[in-house]
């Protein structure tokens, strides 16, 4: 998601305007993890979550980003709290409505890092059609749903991932209703870059982070992350230090070998289904990439046509000859 | 035409392009189109408007569609005049009906001494009825003669305008421009078949059936401005666009779709962008994305799609993000009436979030103050940093006025965020108003805001402190208080003091004021108190209320379980005045000047200022057996 930094989205580059830079501008500091720090998290004691804002700290920290340009946000959740724990410009919005409120930001300021976390609740359930429609969109943004097949927040009722016969308070006699399969939902929708990943496994998921980041367009990254008061042990089978395997993908790498034959292309949507439709806990890496244009290209793109169209007249100009049409 | 036989009567001077006519001056005249609404009949009557305002006329026009996808019958209302025109006239002076049906729901509306004008091809009027005159013209049949046949009966809009353009004496030159103007980005073939249906009209002898065209007095204009001519939604997309508004998001719903339109075609020119969201939720929450971001964005619906946009909204009053927000008012609830007019969303507007979450509400009295009620709602959102409302409805959305042009040059906003360096920021200063610092600004302290929907610090994280709580909320409802104190006490119009004072606000404006003026032209002791500002109201408006004996709220909206429209609601809490009571209704039309003066002044009578005067000649087509002498047609309005 890291497209050029200068410019508005309106063909301008108002970064910092007005502003003499060798006065306004102290020198920076590498970006630590100090400087990303912000209140202690409100999760549970071993919640998963917790590693996924480590490997996020230490993906920022190792791209070394301007630190102004970092904007994390979310919905409703427990996971959708995660604002509040990075230092940076963010946001705390409603439930499930994160998705669109970061396109605004993204397609406004292209200039901006924007990040996006939230729960399985905020993005297959209430939020289930902003996904849909930011995928197909292919807006510019990171995604990174924290998937505990559990609502951890109101304390233990059935999620959209929760599978059949799971015990909640809202199915004391098990779950009846089929989930959400999210890379299933995910590829059908059309998002650009899928990846699935495992909060028990650090290294990965700062692999899948920076990935999801280098992509251009709508990267989504699905992470199994454990609700220990609630849904407890419910991702060992993919922790090989609960005594499960933590199966990856490998992808292609094009090198001619008999071996290559066997591998993943993450290009081919019907392969990436394929391993979508492998029994829990399935495999884990990415699923898909596709290079696709973005809505902030396409829109810029029509603006840049039709800012030419009117000979790159001011803002006054091009209303003044509106008006004048009207007369 | 020559083999019409039944177009027999001459009358006097019959050389000369119009000698056959004789000319009378006027100074407003009401047309009433009447047809289907695929017959092009809006697109007739904004020609009329267009050439009004071009004409230095001022001109408002009053428009029903059906809510079916295609077809139904519709109507398109023209109130033309050389004075001020603030309604859209009680009755038509002149109604064109193209259809039986037409002609059978629309005759109530046509004033006696009115002129019908027909299609004799598919109306049979009932010529006993001596109120009116009768001018038949075989419309479809001409047209398909003009046209070739072709085009089927389709042009009869343009044939019609011919017509008109002929009996009211207008500038044919200019009307062919306007025409040409707006044809310009189609085949030249349709510029051309359109001319011809337009000369047809023109060209056709109405002096054999009407004795005499208008012709309007000049009156100058005082701003000595150009004027310019569009619909209250336009006006309102233009506005925002003027306010500094380059971003917006938005769904389809009648009748706010077209603000949408505009801006999406408009925006990139001023390098912004508008997106079609998915739904309602997702649109208000791009918008509020792009505000957050640091461009005050604008979304929009009717009553439907701001019930859906209502939790946002609150986060909006909550995390203190300006944003405008258009509700363009249908009738309701539910579905309601899609293509009515209504003025039931008020409270919505005001209080339509859970908790207490403080926003603005203003409300544009006309077309021209759609535009420059926009400016004002953005600049109010971004000095007070807050969701603010504009409240407008179906009347206004569709209908076209002719207002002075803008002076763009004092009225432009550069909308480009101020990213410079802070040493420190705090969101939410408890005792100053918020004002956020957009992302992609360095914090030299190394300590960033968070934006929050939970109640929170000063610095944005969350609390639970009862004390912050009341605090943050005070702080929040406080500077509402702050824009209260600089909003202008409206003028009172009429009597400055008296027996009644009338109370409105958004589109009633007009037939208020006319209401009014025809109360006071019989002697009534009333004034009229029109309020574009609803949420916060401006203060001090109680020692006007103090000048009169009774004030009534007219409003198109329920009196409620209470007994009062929603704005007397509002009053009665906040001024404690047993004297305040209201005028509603919810036929989804609106309001009639005479509704007006019948509900408010109930068992008075009141005379419009003109009588008809005597001695007119009228001759209608369908032969010389009915010539008759009748009142002279003095085509005229309400006031």
């Amino acid at each position: 998601m890291n497209e050029a930094t200068t410019g508005n989205g309106d063909g301008s580059t108002t970064v910092a305007a007005g502003v003499s830079p060798a006065l306004a501008e102290p020198p920076r500091e590498k970006l630590t993890k100090k400087a990303i720090t912000a209140d202690h998290p409100t999760w549970c004691p071993g919640c998963g979550d917790f590693a996924v804002l480590a490997a996020f700290y230490k993906v920022l920290e190792k791209r070394n980003l301007e630190h102004e340009k970092i904007v994390t946000l979310a919905g409703i959740g427990c996971s959708s709290r995660f604002p509040y724990f990075v230092n940076g410009h963010g946001a705390h919005y409603i439930h499930g409505r994160a998705v669109p409120l970061a396109s605004g930001i993204s397609l406004a300021r292209p200039d901006l890092h924007v990040f996006l976390f939230g729960g399985d609740g905020d993005g297959f359930s209430i939020g289930g059609n902003h996904l849909d429609h930011g995928a197909r969109k292919n807006i510019n943004m990171t995604y990174f749903i924290m998937d505990n097949f559990v609502y951890g927040l109101t304390k233990k009722q059935t999620s959209p991932t929760s599978p059949i016969g799971f015990k909640s308070k809202t199915d004391p006699t098990g779950a009846i209703d089929q989930p959400v399969n999210p890379m299933k939902k995910l590829i059908s929708a059309g998002a650009t870059f899928i990846a699935r990943t495992h909060a028990a496994q650090v290294p990965h998921m700062i692999q899948m982070i920076e990935r999801a980041f280098d992509h251009h367009g709508f990267s989504v990254i699905e992470c199994l992350s454990e609700c220990v008061e609630f849904y407890p042990d419910v991702f060992d089978p993919a922790n090989p230090k609960k005594g499960g395997s933590f199966e990856l993908i490998q992808e292609k790498k094009w090198d001619n070998t008999p071996e290559d034959e066997l591998r993943h292309d993450v290009t081919d949507e019907l392969a990436a289904y394929k391993l979508a439709q492998l029994p829990f806990p399935g495999v884990f890496g990415v699923f898909y990439e596709t290079d696709r244009p973005t809505k902030n290209a396409l829109e810029k793109k029509w603006i840049e046509t039709t800012r030419e169209k009117t000979g790159n007249a001011s803002d006054l100009e091009i209303l003044q000859k509106t008006f004048d049409r009207m007369k | 035409m020559s083999e019409r036989p039944d177009t027999a009567a001459q009358t006097a001077a019959p050389n000369g392009e119009r000698a056959d006519l004789r000319p009378e001056n006027i100074q407003d005249a009401v047309i009433r189109l009447a047809g289907n609404s695929q017959d092009g009949i809006q697109t007739a009557g904004a020609f009329l408007a267009r050439l009004a305002g071009r004409s230095e006329h001022d001109v408002m026009t009053y428009m029903t569609i059906p809510a079916t996808i295609s077809g139904g019958p519709s109507i398109f209302q023209v109130r033309i005049g050389s004075g001020e025109v603030l309604s859209a006239g009680d009755e038509a002076d002149f109604l064109v009906a193209f259809y039986q049906h037409s002609y059978q729901d629309h005759i109530g509306f046509l004033r006696e001494g009115g002129v019908l004008l027909y299609d004799s091809d598919n109306v049979e009027p009932n010529l006993d009825d001596k109120r009116f005159f009768y001018v038949g013209v075989p419309i479809t049949g001409l047209t398909v003669e003009a046209l070739g046949g072709t085009a089927k009966d389709k042009g009869k809009n343009i044939f019609v305008l011919g017509l008109i353009a002929k009996i009211f004496n207008l500038d044919a030159e200019k009307l062919k421009r306007v025409i040409t103007e707006k044809f310009s980005g189609k085949d030249q073939s349709v510029v051309n078949t359109a001319l011809m249906a337009f000369q047809a009209g023109y060209a056709y002898p109405v002096g054999n059936v009407l004795t005499k065209h208008y012709r309007f007095e000049h009156i100058p204009r005082a701003s000595g401005r150009a004027q310019i001519t569009m619909d209250g939604n336009q006006a309102l997309a233009y506005g925002l666009i003027a306010g500094g508004v380059r971003y917006g998001a938005g769904y389809p719903i009648t009748p706010w779709s077209s603000v949408m339109e505009v801006l999406r075609r408009e925006l990139p020119k001023y390098g912004g962008i508008f997106v079609q969201a998915e739904d309602e939720l997702a649109s208000v929450s791009i918008a509020l994305g792009c505000s957050y971001s640091g461009y005050l964005a604008v979304t929009g619906s009717a009553g439907p799609g701001i019930s859906l946009k209502a939790e946002a909204i609150g986060w909006a009053s909550m995390a203190e993000i300006p944003i405008i927000i258009c509700n363009i008012q249908r009738g309701g609830p539910s579905t309601g009436l899609p293509t009515n007019v209504e003025q039931s969303d008020l409270h919505q507007a005001i209080f339509g979030s859970h908790g207490d979450s403080p926003r603005v509400v203003l409300a544009p009295a006309s077309v021209e103050d759609c535009f420059y009620i926009a400016i004002e709602a953005a600049r109010i959102a971004r000095k007070y940093s807050t969701p603010v409302f504009i409240l407008s409805d179906t009347s206004l959305a569709t209908r076209i006025e002719a207002f002075d042009e803008p002076d763009l040059s004092k009225l432009m906003v550069d909308p480009k965020p101020d990213l410079t360096p802070r040493q420190t920021h705090k969101p939410y200063p408890i005792d100053q108003i918020t004002h956020h610092v957009p992302p992609g600004t360095r914090i030299l302290d190394g300590k960033y805001p968070l934006l929050a929907g939970l109640e929170h610090d000063e610095m944005g994280h969350p609390t639970g402190s009862p004390k912050l709580h009341m605090a943050m909320t005070a702080k929040r409802r406080n500077k509402l208080r702050k824009l209260a104190e600089e909003i202008p006490v409206p003028e009172i119009y009429g009597n400055q003091e008296g027996d009644t004072l009338l109370v409105g606000w958004g589109s009633t404006y007009g037939p208020i004021h006319d209401a009014v003026k025809m109360a006071r032209d019989n002697g009534e002791k009333v004034g009229a108190l029109h309020l574009r500002h609803l949420h916060p109201l401006p203060n001090g408006l109680e020692k006007i209320f103090d000048k009169f004996k009774r004030i009534v709220t007219v409003e198109m909206n329920d009196q409620g379980v209470y007994g009062f429209g929603q704005l007397a609601t509002i009053l009665r809490a906040r001024y404690c005045e047993p004297k305040i009571t209201s005028f509603t209704k919810t036929d989804g039309l609106t309001f009639r000047v005479k509704e007006i003066l019948d509900g408010v002044f109930k068992g008075k009578s009141f005379l419009a200022r003109h009588i008809p005067r005597e001695g007119a000649e009228v001759i209608h087509q369908a032969g010389a057996e009915n010539v008759k002498t009748l009142k002279e047609v003095v085509p005229q309005g309400v006031g």
